[in-house]
């Protein structure tokens, strides 16, 4: 079964059709009870609605792009076929689990302690990556893609072997209270994921665009052989960038499930929102990450107002198929 | 060999401009080339040569009428359908089907390409294969898979395909780029002897001594702009065509 | 190649005649019960490999087309209590017109981003049916099984025999395409769409063809699964295990050759049926993951390259 933030608090299980009335927005709603938002019910138009929906869409938008970091530069810079992305994901989110269920770490410094260790996971992934495929060369499409489906649906197993198919959540003092701004309530948590991503995009934008590392992993998507030719190496450099889109994976995942519970297949629904964002971003492009993870926070947000929380897991993989079929270079497309 | 000029042209290029985006490949590109003509086409990298054969192979679309072949209008045409109607080429970087052997490499085009009777068995299409390999010196490598081959053999296992569909003209991009002179000199015999089978030549290189030795008429690419045409002497003296070259 | 033809078809025909003896002899449902899984398995995998293997495009779908096919049976059993013959007919042509509609994304997209609308696909069917109530929505909806009809002593071995006339038919239909002209084309245009376009293979219209001879395979492959479980809902019917098994089984058996796919069906099937009823069903898709992962990365050509291998070398032993 997908699920997303939307539908993944505990007790408040929202697939079935029976909940499809009197339904606001769900994360307004979840931290304290009614708001003002469900009273007319979701066929019912009201501008507060709408606002409600953009609001929080907006705030959900920059966490879905702190998602997507490593997998813009994983897939949109390396061409790697990463679709584990969103499985290591949630793999980062059990680790963070851990450190704040045992050892009563904030899940964000856990999310950052974890990180040194995803990074050389990732130094490893692209190495063991390089080796198999990418250096046979010949038919590495099909079989590179079904590696990283094939890691995917290990994690999700061992995850389930390890924990079981029940949700986790973390403790913070920022999780449970929400933030009342006339009718309108923004829990805090998504405020907070809301700053991290914020600053975590920034950062990495900037990494890119301003260190000398950051400028050869972009100079590695345009052009190997020129690179080669000053004397760089490209396998080097690409296994860097692998490292840091897997690195990034600590503090995303501490946002996973700060955000919401996750459960060991949450990664099948980010897979629609992680690929969603990083296509409609134009491959590659930091700048775009954040503009199409606001257009698709803000589109499951109205959508899940106006039509209930059923419809939600679908959004980010139609958006998908539209793009892919109407415009597969994206907004901000590196590629005609 | 038909003398060039006398007859209505097999390849017409008209008013051809491609974009992409807002960058003009091509612009205005206009030519004819006539039947059994061996027609060299020269320019600096990035001029518009391949995106010119791109255009008339159909892997790129243009507007209608830019591209008529043998008096049709062939711009709606897929590229499959304009091979069956006598255009091949060869790829700058050789593309073969690297799963197959030599041989079958060019069974998928008398599969394809050529329209087949029913009655011609698949020993047949064989051997057909197999005297097209000789001609080009490769028949000891036709059970060989496609991945085993030298550069040179590669060059001619593609040009060797493109022969297999029985084409009426031919675009070579390239096909001599990083070869040793000797490999050269054995390519240019073979695209020569294809021109006497009564098959027109459309040649894209870089190489001049081959240009001037193959071409009996010559055209310049500069920035997707035709800077000269004629024969393959007053185009290399031509200024405009050294200043390109030279890159001032 | 004549001969070949003659065991092929007597191989065909003495299969068939074993699972309708079968059905006869045995009295006890488990056998059928749990070699019908397999049968169905098989199906997939043959289906899947047409395009995967033949076209290199991988398919991560294979849950979107098993799934309308089971809502396609659910549906027209509900509505008009059509029979099984009719239910898998109707999802052939179902999963025909979702092949060809498939089929033409691939003009658009290759390679990974193929893949990765297959699996949007599927879950925006999922999501759909999950908000169909007429076909029991979310919660899914029960069967009740029509009487069974002569030749047969229960639903169940009748079930098994369809599915396996089903594998034959996906097995003719595999081996006659790499056999044929079309599966030199698909072989071409897999290696270098464009080289395949330019040497006359008429890449799109075979790419279609590939996706709706499989989508149909596939689909009908799905519909007696309604009746089978007597039951069916979204989640498990649209379930991306469906998809990770069917490529595993494909690829760990070798797309090389049609044999290849059934190969790798019977022995991970036949796993999966074991360790599902002796450990978990989470250790059994643990298996296929790091099986999968195993022969992607070890023995790229699956089970047939292997055993090719080891031929062509002790040939050269020979010489």
């Amino acid at each position: 079964m997908i699920s997303g933030p939307w539908c993944a608090d505990p007790g408040r299980r929202t697939s079935a059709p029976s909940n499809f009335g009197g339904k606001g927005s769900a994360c307004a709603n979840r931290e304290g009870g009614g708001s003002g938002a469900g009273q007319g019910g979701p066929y019912v138009f009201s501008f507060e609605l709408l606002l409600d929906a953009v609001v929080l869409g907006v705030l959900l938008g920059c966490f879905y792009a702190a998602v997507s970091l490593g997998l813009s530069v994983a897939f949109g810079l390396l061409d790697v076929p990463h679709v584990a992305h969103p499985a290591f994901l949630v793999l980062a989110s059990y680790a963070v689990y851990v450190l704040n269920e045992f050892y009563g770490i904030d899940p964000l410094l856990a999310g950052l302690l974890i990180t040194p260790f995803l990074f050389v996971f990732g130094l490893a992934a692209y190495r063991l990556y390089y080796e198999t495929f990418e250096k046979r060369g010949s038919d590495a499409g099909v079989r590179g893609i079904a590696f990283f489906f094939g890691i995917a649906f290990i994690i999700e197993v061992l995850i389930i072997l390890q924990f079981g198919v029940d949700q986790r959540s973390v403790t913070a003092p920022y999780i449970g209270k929400a933030w009342r701004i006339g009718d309108m309530r923004i829990p805090y948590r998504l405020v907070v994921a809301f700053a991290v991503a914020a600053l975590l995009t920034t950062l990495l934008a900037l990494y890119l665009s301003k260190t000398f590392m950051g400028r050869a992993i972009r100079a590695v998507a345009q052009d190997q052989e020129a690179l080669r030719l000053m004397g760089a190496n490209p396998i080097r450099i690409k296994q860097w960038a692998f490292g840091i889109a897997t690195a990034v994976l600590g503090i995303a995942g501490a946002l996973l499930i700060i955000v919401a519970p996750v459960d060991p297949t949450l990664d099948r629904a980010y897979i629609g929102r992680t690929f969603c964002v990083v296509v409609m971003a134009g491959l590659g492009s930091m700048t775009g990450t954040l503009v199409a993870a606001i257009i698709l926070g803000v589109a499951e947000s109205i959508v899940l107002t106006l039509f209930g929380a059923s419809w939600a897991p679908a959004i980010s993989f139609a958006m998908l198929l539209g793009v892919l079929a109407v415009r597969p270079q994206g907004l901000f497309g590196r590629r005609s | 060999m038909t003398p060039p000029g006398t007859s209505a042209p097999l390849l017409q290029i008209s008013g051809l401009t491609k974009r992409f985006g807002g960058f003009t490949a091509l612009d205005n590109v206009s030519v004819d080339i006539r039947p059994g003509e061996r027609f060299g086409l020269i320019g600096p990298n990035g001029s518009g040569k391949t995106t010119l054969i791109n255009c008339i192979s159909g892997a790129f679309r243009t507007e209608a009428r830019t591209v008529v072949f043998r008096g049709e209008d062939i711009t709606q045409l897929p590229a499959h359908v304009r091979t069956r109607r006598g255009i091949a080429r060869s790829f700058q970087i050789p593309r073969p089907f690297k799963s197959m052997t030599v041989v079958e490499n060019l069974m998928v085009a008398l599969d394809f390409a050529v329209a087949t009777d029913p009655l011609v068995s698949a020993a047949h299409r064989h051997e057909t294969a197999m005297s097209i390999l000789a001609g080009m010196g490769l028949a000891s490598k036709a059970d060989a898979s496609a991945t085993t081959l030298s550069q040179v053999e590669l060059r001619k296992m593609e040009l060797a395909r493109a022969m297999a569909t029985r084409p009426k003209l031919l675009i070579s991009d390239e096909a001599m780029a990083g070869l040793s002179s000797s490999e050269v000199d054995e390519v240019l015999d073979l695209l020569m002897s294809l021109a006497d089978q009564d098959i027109t030549v459309i040649m894209i290189e870089h190489i001049m001594q081959a240009v001037m030795r193959f071409s009996q008429r010559v055209m310049c690419l500069d920035a997707g702009k035709i800077i000269a045409i004629g024969a393959p002497n007053e185009v290399m003296a031509n200024q405009r065509v050294q200043e390109a070259y030279l890159g001032t | 190649m004549k001969r070949n033809g003659i065991f092929f078809w007597i191989g065909a025909a003495v299969f068939l005649i074993a699972i309708a003896l079968m059905t006869k002899l045995i009295t006890n449902e488990y056998p059928f019960f749990a070699g019908y899984v397999i049968l169905q398995f098989i199906v997939l995998a043959v289906a899947w490999s047409i395009l995967g293997g033949h076209a290199g495009y991988v398919n991560f779908g294979t849950s979107a087309f098993f799934g309308m096919g089971v809502y396609t049976a659910v549906f027209l059993f509900k509505v008009a209590g059509a029979p099984l013959l009719v239910q898998i007919v109707a999802a052939a042509g179902v999963g025909a017109l979702m092949g060809f509609a498939l089929g033409l994304l691939t003009l658009r997209m290759q390679g990974i981003f193929f893949s990765i609308a297959t699996i949007a696909l599927t879950i925006v069917i999922e999501t759909s049916i999950t908000n169909w109530r007429y076909v029991g929505g979310a919660a899914g909806i029960q069967l009740q099984r029509p009487p069974v009809t002569w030749p047969f002593s229960g639903y169940v071995q009748m079930l098994f025999f369809v599915q396996a006339v089903l594998v034959v038919l996906a097995v003719v239909v595999s081996r006659y395409i790499q056999n044929s002209w079309i599966g030199r084309g698909l072989q071409a245009l897999r290696d270098d769409e464009l080289a395949a376009e330019c040497t006359g293979v008429p890449t799109l219209r075979l790419k279609v063809l590939a996706c709706v001879v499989s989508g149909a395979l596939m689909c009908a492959a799905g519909a007696p699964a309604a009746m089978y479980l007597q039951y069916a809902d979204p989640s498990s019917a649209f379930n991306l295990n469906y998809s990770v098994s069917t490529l595993a089984m494909s690829l760990i058996g070798g797309t090389a050759h049609w044999a290849g796919p059934i190969v790798g069906a019977i022995l991970l099937g036949t796993t999966q049926q074991l360790l599902t009823v002796t450990i978990s069903s989470e250790v059994n898709v643990l298996v296929l993951g790091v099986m999968l992962v195993l022969f992607v990365v070890a023995a790229p050509e699956g089970l047939i390259g292997l055993l090719r291998r080891v031929r062509d070398k002790r040939r050269e032993g020979k010489q």
